[in-house]
């Protein structure tokens, strides 16, 4: 068994296990004190980055931290991890492979080749000895690219999920959302609606409706909506026109129990979306939703701290090719991210750990009313996450989702962060954009005048 | 003049592209552009309604005046108890805290506890994420729901700061009441910051999952009015009564509407979405 100990000047820190180091290891945060694992101070979280910055990669290929026993989702990982992959650098510890990430040796193709040799737990490791510009910088390295009726994840684009939400799923309340959207240029990497009611007819009725539009104004894009993989299933078996499965998935198989799912039924909605063939450029089919803390608030986290159980999630998401992975960052509470300096934290992690993972990595830029967080802090986490690259994020009008009640981007945010950051929407929805008139000549979209052909056509819809 | 106004008049569609488009939700649409950002008038529309839901949470509840306000509603006194959380900002950070009740104030719930057949009902009013709505609802709401509970042996109203719902049951343990239902403020949005919500929870314990309560939510001027509010409830305590149980199994033959179950929800998509208490 490894010894997990340190001096820092005349004390000595010693840990009890692997556990223990990564999460002392973890930058202050609200969930891991509320689960009893974090650092009691400053020093020790130097003294446990130190014993991790020393321990080999490889150390984590032999010590689970879930045991393999209890856990598929530990299985996936160890079960899939890729030797060959992981070669370039298997010799190195967690300090010399944060070194490596940010050499000039590792160029976007090296880190993309790496990726399935990397395991979630090396990746959360090493994402604890990275300044917040670190994480940055590594992630803005990575290019994951996927495709349905879109491409996504090209360079010089940024792409914006459309988030039309209503209390009752009211479909003029859904429609008025989604038109305000579309004439911001908000849409291209889905139109997704998180329902109020889960039920199967009101999930084909919401489909239906969300197709229709797609259908009338021949928009490049694809819709979901965020109902439960078992619900979608029985979507698809009654002929509903669905696009993406979508699910919630956490880092444990009792965590992702808790959520109503296992990796198997995950692997009947990637199979039931892609006998469909609805995607015209590509066939990533799924959509998953992650956050910090859900494993914790399961009861589902094994000891372990609440950002090394959120990159596991990402182990399951990759496993299943999605067109789209998000953290809701700041969703979750003040228990588990208690302000805007541990949610701007948290969302350039889990952004940064998860390209590190080969997953097309968006961010919902967001926060609740009992955080300590405002839209001044929103401003500052989307600007950090547009230069790291950041697939998409999400839009809702006016910042504020009437169904959730909480605060994510406004449409303005995200049109004003594309112009200013000089990133595009997917090429695919960009030119249907051109196509209805809402770009000017050097491709931005300017406020539409009255008359403009979209807004009355795209306003003038009969609900 | 070629942008949209800044501020467009709801109501006429020829300055107002978006008219027709209102009246289907309260989403913040067509609000127009400066540049690509909000004009002044929306910017400063939604940092009024974020201070309202931030007051409301960082808010305090007059327990005086509330106290005041019961006393021509209950015979007994109320109680006064806090949770184990000292302050707001530990409060907001260890939920496991709120739930529990500070030692200090746990003999004077043991003292008043009846002998006998002990209470049936205790009701707890406890401050949860909005002192707003508590401010505003919980003493009209006590005073509906007195007459109709004629027939109850009722345990002393708790009040009860920086509590979260499983405080009640607590409070419950040690009052020894059959049923416990905390009202208490739920977490403000933008368009509501003062909504009150009812938890009801048969033989409360400490360490009663979330699944074996019922919910009564959305309390609050444009929401559920008192009486509708206070008959549901008494619906439900006359199921709970006669079932000897709350949550899941209550809610399967519910009629009333407005009833819902505290559950976990896991199916609605994004994660987390039931922390309202």
């Amino acid at each position: 068994m490894a010894l997990y100990q340190t001096r820092i000047g005349t004390r000595g820190y010693r840990f009890d296990d692997l556990k223990a180091v990564l999460a002392c290891a973890s930058p202050r945060r609200s969930g891991d004190e509320l689960a009893g694992l974090a650092a009691d101070n400053d020093e020790q979280r130097v003294a446990a980055r130190r014993v991790l910055a020393e321990l080999p990669l490889r150390h984590f290929l032999d010590e689970a931290l879930v045991p393999y026993e209890d856990d598929e989702v530990t299985r996936l990982i160890v079960d899939t991890h890729d030797t060959a992959a992981f070669a370039p650098v298997a010799d190195l510890t967690v300090g010399e492979f944060r070194d490596w990430l940010l050499s000039y040796d590792a160029t976007g193709a090296a880190l993309g080749a790496l990726a399935p040799g990397l395991t979630p737990e090396m990746v959360a490791a090493v994402s604890k000895l990275m300044r917040n510009q670190d994480l940055i910088a590594v992630a803005a390295k990575c290019r994951v690219v996927t495709a349905f009726r879109t491409t996504l994840g090209l360079p010089g684009r940024l792409g914006s999920r459309l988030q039309p939400n209503h209390p009752t799923d009211d479909p003029m309340g859904i429609a008025a959302s989604t038109l305000d959207g579309l004439l911001f240029g908000i849409g291209d990497a889905v139109i997704g609606i998180n329902p109020a009611s889960d039920s199967v007819p009101d999930t084909i009725r919401l489909l239906d409706m969300l197709d229709e539009l797609r259908q009338r104004f021949e928009i490049p894009t694809q819709s979901c909506v965020l109902a439960h993989v078992t619900t979608s299933l029985r979507a698809i078996e009654r002929g509903a026109p669905l696009d993406l499965v979508f699910q919630s998935i956490a880092g444990s198989e009792a965590a992702n129990r808790g959520f109503g799912i296992d990796l198997a039924v995950l692997r009947e909605g990637l199979a039931a979306a892609r006998s469909l063939k609805r995607g015209t450029v590509g066939d990533n089919v799924m959509y998953f939703e992650t956050g910090q803390g859900s494993a914790l608030s399961a009861d589902a986290h094994h000891g372990v701290d609440q950002q090394t159980m959120e990159v596991r999630a990402y182990a399951v998401a990759r496993a299943f090719e999605p067109l789209l992975v998000n953290t809701v960052v700041g969703f979750i509470g003040p228990e588990y991210l208690y302000d805007a300096k541990q949610i701007i934290r948290a969302g350039l992690e889990d952004h940064c750990c998860g390209k590190l993972l080969g997953l097309p990595m968006g961010v919902d830029v967001c926060y609740t009313n009992h955080a300590e967080a405002d839209q001044d802090d929103m401003d500052t986490l989307m600007t950090l996450l547009a230069t790291a690259g950041v697939n998409f994020v999400i839009a809702v009008p006016g910042a504020d989702d009437v169904m959730l009640s909480y605060q994510s981007l406004s449409y303005h945010d995200v049109l004003g962060l594309r112009h200013l950051t000089a990133r595009r929407p997917a090429p695919e929805f960009e030119a249907w954009l051109a196509r209805i008139g809402l770009l000017d000549a050097n491709g931005a979209l300017p406020p539409p005048a009255r008359d403009a052909r979209a807004l009355r056509q795209l306003l003038a819809l009969n609900g | 003049m070629n942008e949209l106004p800044p501020d467009p008049s709801p109501d006429d569609p020829r300055q107002d592209p978006f008219a027709r488009w209102r009246t289907a939700t309260r989403a913040r649409i067509g609000l127009g552009r400066a540049g690509d950002a909000l004009p002044t008038a929306a910017l400063l529309d939604f940092q009024a309604a974020h201070s309202r839901a931030r007051d409301a949470v960082h808010g305090r509840v007059d327990f005086d005046a509330i106290a005041a306000q019961l006393a021509g509603t209950f015979a007994a006194p109320p109680l006064r108890v806090r949770s184990r959380a000292a302050d707001r900002a530990v409060y907001l950070r260890r939920p496991d805290l709120g739930r529990r009740v500070h030692a200090d104030d746990l003999p004077q719930l043991q003292a008043a506890a009846a002998g006998g057949a002990g209470f049936e009902l205790a009701f707890v009013v406890a401050d949860g994420l909005s002192a707003a709505a508590v401010n505003a609802h919980a003493a009209p709401l006590l005073a509906q729901l007195a007459p109709r509970l004629a027939g109850w042996r009722l345990a002393p109203v708790v009040l009860a700061s920086q509590a979260r719902v499983a405080l009640g049951d607590e409070v419950a343990e040690a009052l020894g009441a059959r049923l416990v239902a905390v009202l208490i403020g739920e977490r403000p949005g933008l368009s509501v910051a003062d909504s009150l919500g009812i938890y009801l929870t048969y033989a409360p314990r400490v360490g009663c999952l979330d699944a074996a309560r019922n919910c009564i939510s959305n309390i609050h001027a444009d929401g559920l009015g008192y009486a509708r509010a206070a008959d549901t409830l008494c619906w439900l305590l006359d199921e709970a009564r006669r079932l000897r149980l709350t949550g899941v199994a209550l809610k399967l033959d519910a009629p009333p509407a407005s009833l819902g179950n505290s559950g976990t929800s896991i199916t609605s998509g994004d994660i987390g979405s039931s922390s309202h208490e």
